[in-house]
């Protein structure tokens, strides 16, 4: 049911860990499924210098984190806050649709982190310009 | 990689010799057995040779036993096929039942009838005070299922159906999940109908029966040319009622030397988990339970992580939780023994067959601490100790 990509991802996940005294952390749960993903950045003129990631869930949820950390790398936070969770799903050559939900954490959380990262360093004015999608609540789509 | 299956409760091989007996079902004997020359009567005798099987099994006779397409038909069959000769009124099950139990249940509830989900204690042993406390002037049947698919807990079928007859309801009992592995007397038991399937007992998918007490009366659910004592319409699975009666035959002959190796390996391998891994709780009865059937929840970690991670080293086995489920609801018999949701993501089930050994136990007792580790290492839940 998974492609090849999300079992690589899955068994050699990218990324794993805390990074200490991070510049931003974002963390979402699931509700329904109560899954957790954590996200942790160091940000360096504007770019994501650094990624970790721990994740609660199945599968496609750690393959969808250790992608996302992968995509952002290096990447300025306008870049970073436009990945969508679809764009997730896609790199890694899709997910089976009832899985389509875990790929929301991934992304979701990534956005969190960043706000996290505006917000202490006292550029709140910006979130709403560099994040036009932070989650609101999470869905959760049944199969 | 070698391989290791335990994963017995969704499924097992079928064995070669059941297979040899089925074989000449398909190409040379495929007469049907409604057919009055030779290679019908055949095919006939072949039938009733399998239901004499079947019912020495069960310690039943020969008419008492209608052979369906699978557990799922039998269990649907027992319910729909009892209740719908009455007016609707309520009956009882447990609420560990099996979806094929638990969904009939719901399609007669939005059909009019009133249905009691009798709880379960920690140890999944159904609470006997609160099924005899659900009794109504109208319960026309209970259905508790003898042994349960995800935490092997073996209930006190007996005097369940004893408790049904006193206050004039009729007894079910879904055996799919214990025939074949624990001895079983219809007799003894005193129940009214009991489910079994072939595919659980080494012996080939889509093909099952019901035992019918002599006296209970069914409504069909398929109508037509008024095969298996009108019950059960349709040509016969010729193949799959030999691989059945043969299947259930082979399990009893070997099940005083097959039941006491599997629960020697299953102790084993529960004890090696739980002490080679922190924060793992045991499920179900210890010792009411299914020869076969290991189960238990890892703290902090996901279920479906786990039975991936195990895949890629060879493991099958299966998970109770949300993310495995395919609904995204954790299992509702790991709910139903109090467990929280959390610790219901957590779940595995090792179900052990006749073809494993103690080398694939050991293996895994190997395998599996270093995989709950890297898990744990990715868990945002997890704090190291
Ligand atoms: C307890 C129980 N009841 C019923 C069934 C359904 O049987 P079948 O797969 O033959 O329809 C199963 C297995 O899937 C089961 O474990
Ligand atoms: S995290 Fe639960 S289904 Fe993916």
């Amino acid at each position: 049911m998974y492609t090849d990509l999300v079992m690589d991802h899955f068994s050699n996940p990218r990324n794993v860990g805390e990074i200490e005294d991070a510049d931003g952390v974002g963390q979402i749960g699931n509700p329904v499924c109560g899954d957790v993903m954590r996200i942790s950045i160091d940000v360096e003129d504007d770019r994501i210098a650094d990624v970790k990631f721990k994740t609660f869930g199945c599968g496609a949820a750690v393959a969808t984190s250790s992608m996302v950390t992968e995509m952002v790398k290096g990447k300025t936070l306008a870049e970073a806050a436009e990945i969508s969770n679809k764009a997730v799903a896609e790199a890694l050559g899709g997910l089976p649709p009832n899985k389509m939900h875990c790929s929301n954490l991934a992304a979701d959380a990534l956005h969190l982190a960043i706000q996290d990262y505006l917000t202490r360093a006292g550029r709140e004015a910006e979130v709403p310009l560099i994040l036009a999608a932070l989650p609101k609540g999470h869905e959760h789509s049944s199969p | 990689m070698k391989s290791v299956y335990f994963d017995h409760a969704a499924t097992t091989p079928v064995d070669p010799r059941v297979l040899a007996q089925m074989l000449p079902y398909f190409c040379e004997r495929y007469g049907n057995p409604s057919e009055i020359h030779r290679l019908g009567r055949e095919a006939r005798t072949a039938v009733e040779v399998a239901r004499a099987q079947v019912a020495a099994g069960l310690g039943a006779g020969e008419k008492e036993i209608v052979f369906t397409a699978g557990g799922t038909e039998a269990d649907n069959l027992a319910l729909i096929g009892y209740l719908q000769r009455f007016e609707p009124g309520h009956f009882i099950i447990s609420a560990i039942e099996h979806p094929a139990v638990m969904e009939p249940a719901r399609a007669l509830n939005r059909l009019g009838w009133a249905v009691d989900f009798i709880p379960v204690d920690g140890d999944g042993v159904i609470d006997v005070g609160a099924y005899e406390q659900a009794f109504r002037d109208d319960t026309r049947l209970a259905s508790v299922m003898y042994a349960n698919n995800v935490v092997g807990t073996i209930q006190p079928i007996a005097e369940l159906a004893r408790i049904a007859h006193e206050k004039g309801a009729a007894f079910h009992t879904d055996a799919v999940q214990a025939v074949g592995s624990v001895p079983i007397d219809v007799g003894a038991l005193g129940v009214d109908m009991l489910s079994l399937s072939g595919h659980k007992i080494y012996g080939p998918k889509g093909i099952g029966a019901l035992y019918v007490k002599r006296g209970t009366r069914l409504t069909p659910m398929l109508h037509g040319g008024g095969h298996e004592r009108r019950l059960r319409s349709g040509t016969e699975n010729v193949p799959g009622i030999v691989g059945l009666g043969a299947a259930l035959e082979l399990a009893q002959a070997e099940m005083s030397t097959v039941g006491p190796r599997l629960e020697a390996l299953r102790d084993h391998l529960a004890r090696g988990v739980l002490e080679s891994v922190p924060d793992v709780r045991y499920l179900g009865h210890p010792t009411a339970r299914l020869p076969g059937n290991v189960s238990f929840t890892v703290r902090y970690i996901e279920g479906e992580s786990m039975l991936l991670q195990l895949d890629t080293h060879g493991f099958m086995v299966s998970s109770g939780s949300a993310c495995a489920s395919g609904s995204l609801e954790p299992s509702h018999v790991i709910l139903a023994l109090g467990l929280g949701a959390e610790e219901a993501h957590g779940s595995l089930r090792l179900s052990l067959g006749r073809e494993n050994t103690e080398a694939e136990a050991d293996a895994f007792i190997q395998v599996f601490p270093p995989i709950v580790e890297k898990l744990r290492q990715m868990s945002p839940l997890y704090v190291k100790g």
